[in-house]
């Protein structure tokens, strides 16, 4: 189980980390050129954390339906669907096909 | 920039909508990580904690899943605060807009609070836009409605997977993901972005039965190699593509004086 010393660390980091940016910038002028790299690692990350959130359940294949969930998700996120709809329908599809004996 | 100035006048009614439904999409996913933390055997308090104190989706289920993958304290913490790592370059991402304008003492009073709410979603809508002002007021309204959804969201979630027993059933697995990926696609428009994304994310994929968790993702970040060599070079890499016109939002630099 986990402690409340645990969820009080993960906090405390978590913090540090969110307000190191801003305090780190108040101090010197980030650079336009750092500021869109810095801009195109958040756009980065976010792909690689919904990839292997899609792919991945520990350190293994997620099996298929999941993926082709976020798939559909993914293919009406590009064609500008409401936020609810994408979730609703990528969430629908994956335990649709759970139901069907896809795993 | 004749495009920027229709966009403006219909924004904020957009904002206030397209935060509404994040919000909705993440009160569903909210509901699925109390769900899914309850219903693994963790007591009701450490997911309602974890979202108030915490606040991050992505290492509020990559902690729990350690835990309930049988994974120690520490080795929770740890995937946690890797995942995390991202919210340094997201916060200098956003540096102008975590704390309101005004004297010393309310500058820094936002700037703790704006801090707390640096998020995948906040960030995302603030780089959606280039005026400061509007960068601010997409940051705030964003951060301030998930803060509050979020944590009414994951107690209601408690209270389902109390009752719930197969969370996988209703693929509640795929919403994480499917916010993050329709959160992101929008922000890849500028092409050697889309690159580093693509290629990031297929090395992370790649190495998660590698590596702990936590570090795939950071390792994505090599991706961002392929921003370097082409740098200096005239637009000739990329039929169309100019990178003066299709840089992503976020950025106050209206002139380009190198291209």
């Amino acid at each position: 189980m986990m402690p409340l010393l645990a969820v009080g660390a993960l906090a405390a980091i978590t913090y540090a980390l969110r307000i190191a940016g801003p305090l780190l910038a108040e101090r010197a002028t980030v650079p336009a050129a750092a500021q869109r790299l810095f801009t195109s690692a958040a756009a980065v990350l976010l792909m690689a954390l919904a990839a292997t959130s899609a792919l991945t359940a520990g350190h293994d294949f997620a099996g298929w339906a999941r993926p082709a969930g976020v798939a559909v998700a993914g293919l009406l996120a590009v064609r500008r669907a409401p936020f609810p709809v994408v979730v609703l329908v990528g969430a629908s599809v994956t335990a649709l096909l759970r139901l069907a004996g896809i795993h | 920039m004749r495009l920027q100035w229709r966009t403006d006048l219909l924004s904020d009614t957009a904002l206030v909508r397209d935060v509404a439904l994040v919000c909705l999409a993440d009160g569903i996913v909210g509901v699925s990580f109390g769900a899914t933390a309850v219903a693994g055997g963790l007591p009701w308090w450490v997911p309602v904690a974890m979202s108030l104190l915490v606040f991050a989706g992505g290492s509020q289920f990559a902690a729990v899943g350690v835990v309930l993958a049988g994974g120690s304290p520490l080795a929770a913490v740890a995937a946690g605060a890797v995942l995390n790592t991202r919210l340094f370059p997201y916060g200098l991402a956003v540096s102008d807009v975590t704390s309101a304008a005004g004297g010393r003492a309310r500058r820094w009073g936002t700037r703790l609070i704006g801090a707390q709410l640096v998020t995948d979603e906040s960030v995302a809508f603030a780089l959606r836009h280039t005026d400061p002002a509007r960068r601010r007021t997409a940051f705030w309204t964003c951060g301030a409605a998930l803060f509050t959804v979020w944590n009414i969201a994951v107690p209601l979630g408690v209270l389902a997977g109390s009752a719930m027993r197969n969370t996988a059933a209703f693929g509640l697995d795929a919403t994480f993901p499917a916010v993050l990926l329709a959160l992101a696609l929008p922000t890849l428009t500028d092409g050697r972005t889309r690159v580093a994304a693509i290629g990031g994310a297929g090395a992370a994929v790649a190495l998660t039965p590698l590596l702990p968790a936590g570090l795939p993702v950071l390792a994505a970040l090599g991706g961002l190699a392929v921003l370097w060599r082409p740098r200096r070079r005239p637009d000739a890499d990329g039929a169309g593509d100019s990178h003066a016109a299709r840089r992503p939002a976020g950025h106050a630099i209206p002139v380009r004086s190198n291209r």
